[in-house]
């Protein structure tokens, strides 16, 4: 469970400070599947750096299951992303010079000093996303969708408590971004996860258990509409 | 995990990979080429002075003679009263060495007894002048025929004479250990047994025994005696052309009692200062030498490439090292800047950064050996090249022992028969000097602490530019 108080975050930018979160406050449950929406540059990024650790806020509080993300050390934030998280970038992000089940293993690395045991683990996973018999391709030879399932393997292959996509479909054509949303959708139901979207895909947020639209880096309604009715 | 993923990105960017391991294999190279060089050079130092004044000699002791004193001939050169004309003869001349001055031999005790002294041996180096001809048909005078100056002279009334000269050594046969044959490397046959004090056996330098088509076992003449050539020295450079007991030279040079040069060995290596002060505090007129001494008057052009090896080989291989160094970080800075998301997402993923670092250091490390490797290759190709397509160095060993002037005999022609040019002690002595490879052990292990440094200072800039990385900003970039 996720208790975010009063995050801001701005970045010097020149001479300025640019804010990309002000204020902010949201809480989000184990088990939520959670879409944040919002126009470009509008800190729907920053703040799925603020929940996955990978960035801390300028003043707030970011707790993640009873911890201050922001009052952690480096190394322990290191320790909660390899254990807690996992992640799905837009661009898929894989190793170009590892096969598919190893791009899988990086994320076992960490936590999994055992090969054959990484390799099993990674196997599995690459077969829950069926692409079992693509193990041993490079990423350039397979198709974007098919990238971004690997990525999803990569993603699940620790059983995170929360796996954070960053546009998992931007990249992807209808067919397929259906076909991604389908697996994200059964693997969160499955596994009991928390899963958080950050999307522009109406259609990608409309999956979601719940929608937050951020505006100017604070939670807000989307355009037209009051945010009293959110 | 790491191996995989280092072999496979040393592949994908095989070329640049390529590129900074043929720059460090390129300094690496020059390194070893001009280690090799500067080691075989300084050995063929070390072997010339070796080979003229012994493995074990750190000191010799001379005195310089006064102009004009060379030594009395010790063979008549008269023609004999049964000589006819058109008959064939034979003649020696020994002469002391020119700059050298005979002394008792009772001086190679006062030498040995000196502080720090280990063992002294005392030699006659002589200079033998040897004609052949034919007595003039011409009668009158003295019945030899004149010859020219070049050692060779002819003309259309007289028949020709012919002067060779050659350098021979009296040597102390109950102290071989030091002085001339201390570092013997005999061909074939033996050296001189300690009871041979006396004996008409002869040890052959190689070069000299195959000119004169000399073998164990055959025999030589100098002045009406004959000698049994017991032994056949290997090196090429040696300071004489013949070596017999130090009786029979003291015989033929007319020097009974005499020696002209003493050989010392020191106690110890850090005795051998002491034991030269010792030697020129006993005998002031002596000059005593050193082996540093000595190799600081190697000229020549041994000396030249000695110097070149040192000089300009060492600050070449220097720029281009660092030259190396400087483009395999930038390059390994530059990968790492092109793979910031690669690092950023495992950093996301819960990579530490040391983990971060350490495969970055271990991509530049094996780049670094790789160029070892080749750097290895090509110093060596580089030392076996530079040696087998070098000309024929020379020594010039000039000035040893003080210059006397001429000999006693007026002076004489030049070398005809000797290979090494002219005796001991003359200025300009030249020896020929052929360069083999020097490959040690200590070189290769040069080369692969080179290719480890080069390794570790690449792939510590380009870890510290990894480690920096933040993997918030690292993601938020777009290739």
């Amino acid at each position: 469970m996720y208790e975010l108080t009063n995050v801001s975050k701005s970045y010097r930018k020149g001479g300025t400070m640019i804010p990309a979160l002000q204020d902010l406050t949201l809480r989000i449950d184990d088990g939520e599947f959670l879409a944040v929406q919002g126009p470009t540059g509008h800190g729907k990024t920053t703040l799925l750096q603020m929940l996955g650790g990978l960035d801390r806020p300028t003043s707030g509080s970011v707790v993640f299951d009873g911890r201050d993300l922001a009052e952690m050390s480096e190394h322990e934030l290191t320790d909660v992303r390899s254990r807690s998280f996992g992640f799905v970038f837009q661009t898929f992000n894989l190793i170009p010079t590892l096969t598919a089940q190893e791009n899988v293993e990086t994320a076992l690395v960490p936590v999994h000093p055992d090969a054959s045991g990484r390799r099993r683990r990674a196997m599995e996973e690459l077969e829950a996303v069926g692409l079992a018999d693509r193990a041993t391709h490079f990423p350039l030879e397979l198709s974007g969708g098919q990238q971004q399932r690997v990525a999803i393997a990569r993603a699940l292959v620790r059983e995170p408590e929360v796996v954070l996509a960053d546009e998992p479909t931007g990249n992807l054509d209808e067919a397929m971004r259906e076909e991604i949303m389908e697996l994200l959708v059964r693997l969160w139901r499955d596994r009991d996860r928390i899963l958080i979207v950050v999307t522009h895909d109406s259609a990608v947020a409309a999956r979601a258990s719940r929608r937050v639209w951020l505006r100017e880096g604070r939670v807000g309604a989307p355009e037209g509409v009051d945010s009293a009715s959110v | 995990m790491f191996w995989t993923y280092l072999v496979r990105e040393l592949r994908r960017r095989r070329r640049q990979a390529f590129v900074v391991a043929l720059g460090l294999g390129v300094g690496i190279g020059l390194v070893v080429t001009v280690s090799s060089l500067s080691s075989s050079v300084g050995k063929a130092q070390t072997s010339v002075l070796h080979s003229l004044y012994g493995v074990g000699t750190d000191l010799t002791v001379t005195q310089q003679g006064r102009p004009g004193s060379g030594g009395s001939a010790r063979f008549g050169f008269g023609p004999p009263p049964s000589a006819r004309p058109g008959q064939r003869f034979t003649r020696d001349r020994a002469l002391p060495s020119p700059g050298r001055q005979a002394f008792s031999a009772s001086r190679v005790a006062t030498i040995a007894g000196v502080d720090g002294v280990g063992q002294a041996a005392g030699a006659l180096e002589l200079t033998m002048i040897h004609f052949t001809g034919t007595f003039s048909t011409s009668g009158g005078g003295n019945g030899f025929p004149s010859s020219s100056a070049g050692g060779s002279g002819s003309s259309s009334q007289q028949p020709p004479v012919n002067v060779s000269t050659y350098t021979l050594d009296g040597v102390d046969v109950s102290a071989l250990s030091v002085g001339p044959l201390g570092s013997a490397s005999l061909e074939g046959g033996r050296s001189f047994r300690t009871d041979e004090t006396d004996a008409a056996v002869a040890v052959v330098d190689q070069s000299y025994a195959k000119q004169h088509k000399l073998h164990v076992g055959s025999t030589l003449t100098i002045g009406g005696t004959t000698f049994h050539v017991i032994g056949i020295e290997a090196d090429s450079s040696s300071s004489a052309d013949v070596y017999v007991p130090l009786a029979r030279a003291q015989s033929m040079g007319d020097a009974f009692g005499q020696v002209n040069i003493v050989y010392v060995k020191a106690a110890s290596a850090s005795a051998v200062s002491r034991a030269q002060s010792g030697i020129e505090a006993a005998l002031p007129k002596a000059t005593v030498t050193s082996s540093s001494d000595l190799a600081s008057q190697v000229t020549g052009s041994l000396s030249s490439a000695s110097s070149l090896a040192n000089d300009l080989g060492k600050w070449l291989s220097i720029v281009v090292l660092i030259a190396a160094f400087a483009l395999a970080s930038l390059l390994t800075v530059s990968a790492v800047s092109r793979r910031v998301r690669e690092f950023g997402t495992l950093k996301a993923l819960g990579w530490r950064t040391r983990r971060v670092v350490r495969q970055v250091m271990g991509e530049a490390m094996a780049q670094g050996l790789l160029g070892g490797l080749l750097g290895m290759v090509l110093g060596v190709a580089g030392a076996v090249a530079v040696v087998q397509f070098m000309p024929t160095l020379t020594a010039t060993l000039g000035g040893l022992g003080g210059f006397g002037g001429g000999g006693g005999g007026g002076g004489f022609p030049a070398a005809q028969g000797g290979q090494t040019g002219g005796p001991p002690g003359f200025a300009g002595r030249t020896v020929a000097v052929h360069l083999t490879p020097s490959l040690s052990l200590e070189i290769f292990v040069l080369a692969i602490v080179l290719a480890v440094a080069a390794g570790l200072i690449a792939g510590s800039i380009g870890g510290w530019r990894a480690a920096r990385l933040r993997p918030a900003e690292a993601l938020r970039r777009v290739d």
